[in-house]
């Protein structure tokens, strides 16, 4: 399940989040971005290192989280 | 364009042009594959860079100078001011006409340019059972299309994903992306000589803060901090705070994110027939951040080493590209590496007395190595540090 969301609008798509993505999960074109989600492992690298503040990680509802 | 060439280089920044010119002038076949509208745009950097980085690539034109720099000015975090001598003179530079004129450099030169090409793959064949990267896979005008090269350049910068493709590990720690946000402010009173740089945890936690002038009262304001900082504080948040209290006339006319892989050089900038340069090789100076010079001299050795090796026909020559380059830069940017994480965790209360102590020495000692040595006695693990540095430890 894909806990990172990106918020419409903010991104200005650099490159931060791809550049330490450890999972080649990150799509970035000119103006477009989206996170591969068959790949991502929810690291949360890419949000910790955004300068914008564009990525937001959302924690798992509690009862999948019981799950895990 | 056509359908086969000898290079293609994806990626027009500086790396990528300056490497598609010299395969091209060596008397390869090269098309050069931007994924935006325009070429250079929009600009991810502070534009500062030493005269001496672009020596023996290729000549200066005044054009590109937005301001000659002949002093640094650092800031403490308690206010006090330290100006050392820089040893030599850097500039600021005008990317929007640097970037263009590169390009154009390298179609003079012969190669082909492709804008609003995005590549989103290495096209794979396998030949003898064995698989080939024969070529790259990319939309244009949202169409998927394919084009065949004997060598494939990843220019792709910070955001390179052409390594992983080829099988090289290019992932930055995100402990050492300098995260950075600029604005290119309007109506700022500043010496059009100076750049001014900003240490501390208010305004760049691990990382440091930047004011590089422009002309007529522009300069290029912005926040760089590593991952880790960036983890709880945003460096567009600090930067919009720094211009609140510094300069709350001043008008913004560019707003920027950007990445700066503040790393040595990724072990392998080549495999079989990809090679990787500039930010996507990981070849900033990785104290500084600055990341022009470095890539447009791996630019011109990757260029002159892939024309060689093509042709011979022998993709084994372009190891002679790793070779040069840590000849050149590379041992130094390991070097250099290993400094950075020794100094970029000073507490406030260590950079205060740093620039206290360098204050105090006679004039002609303030200089970068003097601040350096005087960081060195104010905290003396820095030593142990150090020793690591240079192979003692």
């Amino acid at each position: 399940m894909l806990l990172i969301e990106i918020k419409p609008n903010m991104c200005d798509f650099c490159g931060c989040c791809v550049g330490v993505c450890p999972e080649d999960a990150i799509e970035l074109e000119e103006a477009h971005i989206e996170i591969i989600e068959s790949r991502c492992t929810n690291c949360a690298k890419c949000v910790w290192s955004c300068p914008f503040d564009v990525l937001v990680f959302n924690k798992p509802p509690k009862k999948e989280r019981a799950a895990a | 364009m056509k359908d086969r060439y000898d290079v293609i280089v994806v990626g027009a920044g500086p790396a990528g042009s300056i490497t598609a010119m010299y395969a091209a002038r060596g008397g390869c076949s090269v098309l050069l594959m931007e994924k935006d509208r325009d070429i250079g745009m929009p600009v991810r950097c502070g534009e500062a860079v030493g005269r001496d980085g672009l020596n023996g690539v290729i000549e200066i034109r005044p054009r590109w100078i937005a301001a000659t720099i002949n002093r640094f000015r650092l800031v403490a975090p308690d206010g006090t001011v330290v100006e050392p001598d820089i040893g030599g003179t850097g500039y600021v530079l005008e990317r929007r006409v640097f970037d263009y004129d590169l390009a154009m450099a390298a179609v003079e030169a012969g190669a082909d340019v492709v804008t609003k090409a995005y590549v989103n793959g290495l096209w794979k064949e396998s030949m003898n059972g064995r698989e080939r990267i024969v070529g790259v896979t990319y939309t244009w005008k949202g169409v998927p299309r394919k084009v065949r090269g004997t060598v494939i350049v990843g220019a792709d910068g910070v955001e390179s994903r052409l390594g992983k493709w080829a099988g090289i590990d290019t992932t930055t720690d995100f402990r050492d992306m300098e995260c950075c946000a600029q604005m290119t402010l309007a109506g700022v009173h500043m010496e059009n000589d100076v750049c001014e740089f900003h240490f501390g945890s208010r305004w760049a936690p691990q990382g440091y803060l930047w004011m590089f002038p422009k002309r007529h009262g522009m300069v290029n304001v912005g926040v760089g901090i590593s991952g880790m900082a960036a983890r709880t504080r945003k460096p567009l948040y600090i930067l919009e705070e720094f211009i609140k209290e510094r300069f709350p006339q001043a008008g913004v006319l560019t707003t920027v994110a950007g990445g700066v892989p503040c790393v040595d050089t990724l072990r392998e900038i080549v495999k079989d027939n990809v090679v990787l340069v500039g930010d996507a090789a990981r070849q900033v100076n990785p104290v500084s951040g600055g990341g022009i010079a470095g890539a447009m001299q791996a630019g011109k050795i990757a260029g002159e080493v892939i024309a060689r090796a093509v042709a011979a026909g022998d993709m084994a020559e372009l190891e002679d590209y790793p070779r040069r380059w840590e000849k050149l830069r590379g041992a130094r940017n390991r070097t250099y590496y290993k400094m950075k994480k020794a100094v970029f965790n000073l507490s406030d209360e260590t950079l205060n007395s740093i620039a206290a102590s360098v204050l105090k020495l006679p004039r002609e000692k303030q200089t970068i190595w003097g601040v350096f040595r005087t960081a060195l006695v104010k905290r003396p693990s820095l030593i142990l540090e150090m020793a690591g540095t240079f192979g003692l430890k």
